[in-house]
């Protein structure tokens, strides 16, 4: 069998599907537009809901890919592919060509930028950081406002950039509650006296165990929960930001003063990913995700023959529902190559 | 506060402003209240930087605080805006230039509309032609005049015998500026700097030397507000968004307020009196007011022309503390004279002065 | 006022900083439940002096969490503590006790004003 699949995006679902298939007996060449695989994760300190390291995931990942049938380049922009009598021709931007006979896409995600949220003052207010931002803290072990004093009030903004028609996102990126709590409880351990608060309109706890750890977040670490979506921050002459909600509950506006407010940044369809919509003709939905073939027993498949996707350029997902997808969309080629490509 | 991510801001709302040949539509309030401002507009767009501007004196009010209070039905209001238009094309002019905050509000919420709506358009074509006989075009360009002052900014720079800088200290003076919620709040693609971090006013400050103020509480409405100041017993609403707003700004300790807006100038002024009026609490320092200047004013002001030719007179608080602390020599005098010396009355209770 | 025709309004908003939180802070303290509650309103829906007048607990609740105490201190006497919330509250809050305590913290909080 000498079969080739090219792997588009070195994240945890291009890794996963690429190591899937290369333990299948195909061919297989990664490209990852980054230095490192690793993607998103990488910038990850702990993860929900078990608050494992992210390290650990990523050493699986790395594990995975350590295989002689994958060819890995990285720092590689796949910048075109085209169809060749049934198979493919994908050409990179530093003029590769890279012959393959179907294409997993697994170009993940972008962070919403939080800037574009221009109420908030992301990238002018200096202590109004972005969920990521606080990721890194906590990797320093270390959590302080900009001039170095150490917050006694944090906010959290829930929705930052998802269900929100103002930025076109329209659909809820389904991750960021669960981080926001888990981020919110490890806010509480590093500081132990911290007073922590969500803003959210709902409290979206899907996924197997997030519903716990919310509970656990309220009972255990007095995390405050005030239904509303911020609308505004703004900053007073002390440098303290200043919040103004509508507390849903109470049915009236509410105004806070915080030392630190972290945006929780929603899940977009990458660049890159959108870029090989253009080039190669994939459908995209309303929420420009890759557009499934089927919802419910074809979300590995578009459009194009040949072509599959895996992860989270399909719709926001976890680390686990990511490989889970991508373990899928390996069956998917197996089957595909080895039955004459239908 | 980082300055680089307001220039990026800054960056996603550049507006097209016309460089020459302005049809200019003037504001009721300003021209009633403190009209030395659209004056020294005037001057200072022929006179100093040598623009056409044309005023037609068949130019109406556009019926925008009619609009706002429930009494000027929609249909009518765009055959008034329309008879503007129609006014500008018979003119020759093609670029419109905006005296008055609310007034864009409607042109620009129209020319909106007639774009969503062709149908309004031809609705409104009929009407005024049945009405006046009269044909219109759509402007080329629409700007408020303060995008215009802003657009030759640092010209202005150049030709100011003042700075905004205190004169003891040498320290820039501290600017609060206010663009009016219809300036930007409802398309902030039509204001320069968008809505929530606008750069029409704030540029003029910088480039005329001093700094600027954000508060809490800067994108606040000024209190306005229309039908909560034309009716008596609602003005407390009125009254009350101005006092949050000028207690926000009140630790900063700002030197002046720079509006946009016929109304917020006229009420961030008048309503300062008021308070003072009611329990004594005043917002600046020393027991003092805080100015309150259009644009113009400003202007005119580091330019150094004589303040009683601006007509900064005629507001509620008077500028004085400014004077003295940018040191421009004035005479108080002549304050309240005619052109030809003549002794005028001077108001009593004036704020400031 | 009588200048004018028109006064200065206090405003709508709840001042956070400003409130006194302390009656929530004791019932949490002796309740721990009461963190709990995500403000279903199944206490409310259920409660039989609701039915009839103005009193809801998920209401109060909230209120006693920002420290509208003004808004609670009398309301909270309402309760007939039937019981009914405690048994279809789906977070498992001992509302009773929630109540029990409010009233306990607002007599202590009046005591001491004497």
């Amino acid at each position: 069998m000498e079969d080739r699949v090219l792997v588009v995006g070195g994240g945890a679902a291009g890794m996963e599907v690429a190591g899937r298939l290369a333990r299948s007996g195909y061919k297989v060449t990664l490209t990852e537009k980054e230095s490192l695989t690793g993607g998103h994760i990488r910038n990850w300190f702990h993860l929900f809901p078990d608050r494992r390291d992210s390290l650990e995931v990523l050493s699986y990942l790395e594990n995975q890919v350590d295989h002689g049938n994958i060819t890995l380049l990285t720092s590689t922009d796949v910048e075109g592919i085209e169809t060749r009598h049934g198979s493919f021709l994908a050409r990179t931007a530093d003029d590769r060509e890279i012959e393959a006979d179907a294409v997993v896409l697994a170009t993940g995600f972008d962070l919403f930028r939080s800037e574009r949220k221009e109420e908030y003052g992301y990238g002018i207010y200096d202590n109004v950081i972005s969920s990521a931002d606080l990721e890194i803290m906590f990797r320093k072990g270390e959590i302080r406002r900009h001039d170095g004093e150490i917050p006694q009030k944090i906010g959290f903004v829930h929705c930052v950039g998802s269900r929100d028609e103002k930025v076109g996102n329209v659909y809820c990126s389904k991750l960021c509650c669960v981080a926001a709590v888990k981020q919110a409880m490890e806010v509480r351990e590093y500081l132990k006296d911290a007073k922590v608060f969500c803003f959210y309109m709902d409290i979206r706890m899907g996924g197997a165990l997030y519903e716990e750890l919310y509970r656990e977040s309220q009972e255990k670490y007095g995390v405050n929960y005030i239904r509303g979506k911020v609308s505004e921050i703004a900053e007073n002459i002390n440098g303290r930001l200043i919040v103004k909600v509508e507390d849903t509950l109470a049915g009236r506006p509410l105004k806070m003063e915080l030392d630190m407010l972290v945006l929780m940044a929603g899940m977009e369809m990458s660049e890159g990913g959108r870029k090989i919509a253009e080039y190669a003709g994939l459908k995209t939905g309303e929420n420009r995700f890759f557009a499934p073939a089927d919802h419910h027993f074809g979300s590995n498949r578009g459009n194009l023959r040949g072509v599959f996707y895996a992860g989270t350029c399909t719709a926001p997902m976890n680390i686990t529902e990511s490989i889970s997808h991508a373990r899928a969309a390996a069956a998917d080629v197996i089957e595909y190559l080895s039955n004459g490509r239908r | 506060m980082k300055a680089e991510g307001k220039k990026r801001v800054w960056a996603d709302y550049q507006k097209d402003i016309a460089d020459d040949h302005f049809f200019y539509v003037r504001s009721c309030i300003r021209q009633t209240f403190f009209p030395g401002s659209e004056q020294f507009f005037l001057h200072l767009m022929r006179k100093v930087l040598g623009k056409d501007v044309l005023e037609n004196p068949s130019h109406t009010s556009c019926t925008g605080i009619g609009y706002h209070s429930d009494i000027v039905p929609l249909r009518t209001i765009m055959a008034v805006v329309a008879r503007h238009f129609a006014l500008m094309k018979e003119s020759g002019y093609k670029n419109i230039a905006i005296s008055c905050v609310t007034s864009f509000g409607i042109y620009t919420e129209i020319l909106e509309t007639w774009k969503h709506f062709p149908r309004e358009l031809e609705q409104t074509r009929e009407d005024l032609f049945k009405a006046t006989g009269r044909e219109f075009d759509i402007p080329e360009n629409v700007a408020h005049t303060s995008d215009i002052i802003f657009k030759f900014r640092d010209e202005i720079a150049q030709k100011a015998k003042y700075r905004l800088v205190n004169r003891d200290t040498g320290k820039p003076l501290r600017g609060v500026e206010h663009i009016g919620c219809h300036y930007a709040k409802m398309f902030p693609k039509h204001g320069v700097g968008g809505a929530e971090f606008p750069r029409v006013l704030s540029g003029m400050i910088e480039s005329w030397g001093g700094e600027i103020v954000d508060y809490p509480e800067r994108r606040h409405c000024c209190g306005f507000g229309f039908r909560q100041y034309l009716v008596q017993a609602n003005r407390g609403y009125s009254l009350s968004n101005t006092a949050k707003k000028f207690e926000s700004m009140k630790p900063f300790r700002p030197d002046f307020v720079l509006t946009n807006c016929p109304g917020c100038n006229m009420f961030m002024d008048k309503w300062q009196y008021t308070i003072k009026e009611m329990d004594g609490t005043v917002y600046g320092e020393k027991g003092e007011s805080i100015p309150i200047l259009t644009y113009e004013e400003l202007a005119g002001l580091v330019m150094g022309y004589n303040p009683w030719d601006l007509g900064l007179q005629l507001h509620m608080v008077q500028s004085e503390p400014l004077f003295r602390k940018m040191g421009i020599e004035f005479n108080p005098d002549d304050k309240y004279k005619t052109k030809d010396g003549r002794q005028m009355p001077v108001p009593q209770n004036l704020i400031n002065s | 006022m009588e200048k004018f025709g028109f006064t200065l309004l206090k405003a709508r908003f709840i001042d956070y900083d400003a409130n006194d939180r302390s009656i929530a802070e004791f019932i949490y303290s002796k309740e721990p439940s009461f963190r709990v509650c995500i403000e279903c309103g199944c206490c409310a829906a259920t409660c039989t002096t609701g039915k009839y007048t103005r009193f809801s607990l998920r209401e109060l609740n909230i209120l006693m969490k920002r420290g509208e105490n003004s808004l609670v201190r009398n309301k909270i006497r309402e309760c007939m503590l039937c019981g009914k919330c405690t048994l279809v509250c789906p977070r498992g809050v001992n509302t009773r006790n929630v109540i029990a305590l409010a009233r306990e913290a607002y007599r202590k909080e009046q005591d001491n004003a004497v």
